[in-house]
């Protein structure tokens, strides 16, 4: 990917209150299933909802939660976890879901268009 | 040549493992087997179970084809009569003459009966088959108390099983104490004393000189010292006598006082013919244990097989750990101390009714010998330290004396056994052979058992490979934890305890007290349940919602594609014809795939996450409540028709099973809790694969616990009998919070009573006898959870933001586009992936 080409239109999508502190929802960004996660002292992060595993649409439901300091979310299929910060599949590291720039103005949680591309991910 | 024929006489335990070995070394013979009883071999040491729950087929110790896929021609139901050794031939009963090139005789004992007048009295039984144990049972249906004559080994077990058939029941010995051959008089008075506190009388110094009519029972019987006894059912367990008559017969050299003679070939005065078991006397001695009856039968294997290292048979040891009536009782090598100079240690604690009693060398550097009463978790160590004549600690009364450390008693440690140290002695299994299949990947006890069986026979080493296992793995560098995840170091049940005693109320105080992180998939959910037993508040309240596992989180089971299936509460499995046409009404108006499950409700699946509400809404107002499918919780009480309809039911079961489901619903545990009620003994709501199971009789409820159906069936085990309703359900709620307590997490109660140590007896302790004297406190908590039941889809239907929260998009009313339907008989079911792919690709153009 092109890194330079790279800048996000953000796109609003509910209120910080519409999700329980350390759950996640589904929201629909341009056509995409993105699952945005509030965590209990209020940070939000955004990964694809899109299981790879069980190809089912379910990501936002599953229970998140830290692994030697990877914050995560567990699949409500068959339980593989996801890091929200790279996307990354903790139990088999060549499989990764999106993940999405997110940032939350006065109570007002918005989501970029596009996923942040590979070469911009944090490790 | 021509393939070499082998018979073998008896098909008992040993006999079957002596086949085993032929087969698992490859031998190949034609085999003939006569099997006098009308079954093949099965396990005899754990013939009491027959009693709590395991049937004659669970019993046997191979399975099914064994006998077919080995070519073994099994001659069941028929005795084998004579021997010819001239012509080499076997005649059965069955009027077959069989000839052979090598015989093995594994025809096993028979206890014997004194030749008191009146012993052949009806009613007058005796303990050592399955035929046995159903005329004991049949006896006991119009008996009130019992006799059982013999205070050994096997006389205790008798008894304990007339007691669990609800039989008053005495011990008559002759000797001065119990177990007189294999415990010392300290040891044989301290179990007494444990026997009696149990209900079971014990008369020792008694000689029964004859057996009358009684005058308010069965039977009298007199003894010598003029003192006499009633009773209405007699058990003879006056020792055992080898079967020898056939060998005698044939002239084959029998032993002074019985018993066929072998040398440590196993073979008798005739070269062609073997005999192992309890009906071989080797060295003089008969060897009434199946240990070394196995050791025998793997020496015959490989003597007949001539194989260049067969093995020998040169004695064993005779050392047994026994839990009887619940009580350890073990005893080891010289326990008598008869060795010159032998001196003793001994450590009596009468209040928890612990006596242990160890025999050294004079030069206190051997141990010699040992008893241990009422606690015997050390029998491994310390006959291990016998055999392998380890040296003693320069205290060795260190290794009995009770740990103040917290460490193990026994000061010597399985690292100190060698290599070579027979840690399992069934199944003949090294110190060296364990460690090597840890090394090579089995990091669980199950897995230890399974791929070197040891562990498998009479269980009592268990402790002793778990040491060597938990050491091994230590060595390996794998460390051998319990803690919950890396959250909470610690254990479920001390996680229970923290959240009970320090009246946490939510996931933030115990994390914040206890714990480390944010938490994770294992312990949110875990601590999630543990606050909901203890506490039982609405699950989806906020400070509790991100807790709840997926499906409990929006209160269904997830399916496959991502939608839920939807189970309303069908108690006892009874439904109205109206209940029914509203299931159908909601089924049809949201194009739901109908199914009746295996728990007697209806299932209803293809919801999605934004349907539930509304399919909820309407269920609710038809009188419906939530069925918990999703949760680790109370799922569905089955239950037979019973007596209101069914000609042979003794009680209501419905009426049972209804009142149970309503009690418990709600109630969340480590596992999932599944019940069912009986309306008779037929059994036809198959209580006895439950967790809790209830059988109706005449004189009220049979309660069974801890069963089983799923991955590893196991059959319930009877806990009490003829209780009336209220003390059935006393019961229950003891067993259930009690479970809730100590269980792992997701350990179902089958799992969790196969780990409790002191198994089932320890359970009737605490249940029945409320030894720990927390029934009342167990029962307040129960009370607490039944008083606060709430059904939760009502609760979560009637709060519009926690009904908001049900959607598949917080943003959009769209559903998921990525489910998708085909219909198949009649109804939808998820499209598959090459069903989807049109879809896709039609999407994609557009
Ligand atoms: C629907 C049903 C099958 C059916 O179509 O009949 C079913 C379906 C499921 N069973 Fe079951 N079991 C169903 C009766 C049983 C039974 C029979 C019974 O209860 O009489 C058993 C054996 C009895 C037992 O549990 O001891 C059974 C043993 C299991 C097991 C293995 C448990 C074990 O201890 O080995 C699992 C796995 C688990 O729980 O970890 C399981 C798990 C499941 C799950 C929850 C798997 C999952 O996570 O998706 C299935 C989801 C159901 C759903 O979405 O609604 N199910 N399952 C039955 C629902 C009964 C009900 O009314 O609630
Ligand atoms: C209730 C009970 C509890 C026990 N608990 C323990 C324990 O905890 N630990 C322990 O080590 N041991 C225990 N034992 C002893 C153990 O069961 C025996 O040591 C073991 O069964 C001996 O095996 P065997 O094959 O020599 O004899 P058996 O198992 O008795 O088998 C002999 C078989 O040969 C058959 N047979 C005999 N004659 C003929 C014939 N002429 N033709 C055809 N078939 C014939 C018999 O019918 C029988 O089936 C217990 C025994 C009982 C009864
Ligand atoms: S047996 Fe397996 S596939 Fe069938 S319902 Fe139970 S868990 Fe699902
Ligand atoms: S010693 Fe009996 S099973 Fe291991």
């Amino acid at each position: 990917m092109n890194l330079k080409k790279y800048a996000t239109t953000y796109v609003p999508v509910c209120n910080i209150d519409d999700l329980v502190p350390g759950r996640g929802a589904c929201v629909l960004v341009e056509g995409r299933q993105v699952a945005v996660f509030r965590l209990p002292r209020g940070s939000v992060y955004a990964i694809g909802n899109h299981d790879p595993f069980s190809g089912a649409n379910v990501l936002s439901r599953g229970i998140v939660g830290d692994l030697k300091g990877e914050l995560v979310v567990a699949s409500p299929i068959y339980k593989q976890h996801f890091s929200l910060v790279s996307g990354r599949c903790l139990e088999k590291p060549d499989v990764c879901v999106p993940v999405y720039p997110v940032r939350t103005l006065k109570g007002r949680i918005e989501v970029g268009s596009e996923p942040v591309p590979d070469g911009s991910r944090v490790a | 040549m021509a393939r070499q024929k082998l018979v073998v006489i008896g098909n008992g335990m040993v006999g079957q493992k002596f086949l085993e070995a032929i087969v698992e070394a490859g031998g190949d013979f034609d085999i003939t087997v006569f099997g006098e009883e009308p079954r093949a071999a099965y396990d005899r040491v754990h013939l009491s179970e027959y009693f709590t729950g395991r049937s004659a087929d669970d019993l046997l110790l191979a399975p099914a084809d064994f006998y077919a896929q080995h070519a073994i021609n099994l001659k069941l139901g028929v005795k084998a009569t004579a021997i010819d050794r001239e012509a080499r031939t076997v005649t059965g009963s069955d009027g077959s003459s069989v000839p052979y090139d090598h015989l093995v005789l594994a025809t096993g004992s028979f206890p014997f009966v004194p030749p008191v007048p009146g012993h052949d009295r009806a009613h007058v039984h005796v303990y050592r088959t399955i035929e046995d144990l159903d005329a004991i049972r049949a006896s006991a249906a119009s008996a009130r108390t019992g006799v059982v004559i013999g205070g050994g080994l096997l006389g205790l077990e008798a008894a304990k099983a007339l007691r669990d058939l609800g039989i008053e029941t005495n011990v008559v010995e002759f000797a001065p104490r119990l177990m007189a051959v294999q415990i010392d008089e300290g040891g044989g008075a301290m179990l007494r004393r444990k026997i009696e506190a149990l209900g079971v009388y014990v008369h020792t110094n008694r000689n029964t000189k004859e057996i009358v009519d009684g005058e308010a029972a069965r039977h009298r019987l007199n003894f010598a010292d003029g003192t006499v006894l009633e009773c209405d059912m007699l058990v003879f367990s006056a020792g055992i006598r080898p079967q020898d008559a056939l060998a005698k017969a044939s002239g084959v050299e029998v032993g002074p006082r019985g018993g066929i003679v072998v040398d440590d070939q196993c073979r008798t005065s005739d070269p062609s013919i073997y005999a192992i078991g309890e009906c071989a006397l080797w060295s003089g001695r008969i060897y009434g244990l199946v240990a070394p009856g196995y050791e025998m039968a793997k020496a015959a294997a490989q003597q007949i097989m001539a194989l260049p290292d067969a093995a020998l048979f040169q004695g064993a040891d005779m050392s047994t750990k026994l839990k009887l009536m619940g009580v350890d009782v073990a005893s080891i090598g010289d326990a008598h101390a008869q060795t010159p100079g032998a001196k003793s240690y001994a450590w009596i604690d009468e209040p928890n009714g612990v006596y242990k009693r160890i025999v050294v060398s004079s030069d206190n550097k051997r141990l010699l010998g040992a008893v241990l009463v009422g606690e015997a978790s050390d029998y491994g160590t310390l006959l291990q330290v016998m055999l392998n004549g380890v040296a003693l600690p320069a205290q060795p009364e260190s290794m009995i004396l009770p740990a103040t450390d917290g460490k193990s008693s026994a000061g010597i440690g399985v690292d100190a056994l060698p290599d070579t140290a027979q840690i399992c002695s069934c199944n003949a299994v090294s110190k060296r052979e364990l460690c090597k299949a840890v090394r090579e990947g089995a990091h669980t006890v199950a897995a230890l058992k399974d791929c070197t069986k040891a562990g498998t026979t009479c269980g009592g080493c268990v402790p002793l490979v778990t040491q060597v296992m938990n050491s091994e793995l230590k060595k390996l560098g794998v460390e051998v934890k319990k803690d919950l995840c890396e959250h909470f170091a610690h254990t479920r049940q001390e996680l229970y305890h923290l959240v009970r005693v320090g009246k946490l109320k939510t996931f933030d105080e115990v994390r914040n007290k206890h714990g480390v992180g944010l938490g994770c998939d294992i312990c949110k959910p875990t601590i999630g349940s543990i606050l909901a037993s203890c506490w039982n508040d609405y699950v989806l309240k906020d400070e509790h919602a991100g807790l709840q596992d997926s499906n409990d989180h929006v209160l269904a089971n997830i399916q496959k594609d991502g939608t839920y299936s939807v189970v309303p509460r069908i108690p006892g499995g009874e439904v109205t014809p109206d209940g029914l046409l509203a299931i159908a009404t909601v089924a049809k108006k949201y194009d739901l795939y109908t199914k009746i499950t295996g728990g007697q409700r209806i299932d209803l699946f293809g919801a999605r996450l934004e349907q539930l509400p509304l399919i909820w809404e309407e269920l609710i107002a038809a009188g419906f409540e939530s069925g918990h499918a999703y949760g680790k919780s109370l799922r569905t009480v089955k239950s037979c028709v019973g007596s209101t309809w069914c000609r042979f039911g003794v009680q209501d079961s419905v009426g049972m099973a209804i009142l149970i489901e309503n009690r418990y619903k709600g109630l969340r545990a480590p596992h999932k809790l599944k019940m069912a009620v009986s309306g008779c003994t037929r059994e036809c709501a198959e209580a006895q694969s439950k967790d809790v199971g209830v059988i109706a009789t005449e004189k009220g409820w049979n309660l069974y616990v801890c069963g089983n159906g799923g991955m590893k069936p196991r059959h319930a085990e009877l806990l009490a009998s003829d209780l009336d309703d209220v003390t059935l359900l006393r019961y229950i709620d003891r067993f259930y919070m009690f479970y809730i307590r100590t269980a792992d997490r997701l350990q179902r109660t089958s799992t969790w009573r196969d780990n409790l140590e002191g198994g089932l007896d320890y359970l009737k302790q605490v249940i029945i006898e409320d030894s720990l004297g927390i029934g009342a406190e167990l029962e307040a908590e129960m009370a607490l959870v039944i008083g606060t039941y709430q059904d939760e889809w009502r609760t979560t239907v009637e709060d519009p933001v926690k009904r908001a929260r049900f959607r598949a998009f917080l943003n959009s009313d769209a559903a998921d586009d990525n489910v998708v339907f085909v219909r198949e008989r009649g109804q939808v079911r998820p499209a598959s992936a090459d069903e989807k792919a049109p879809v896709a690709a039609v999407k994609e153009e557009a």
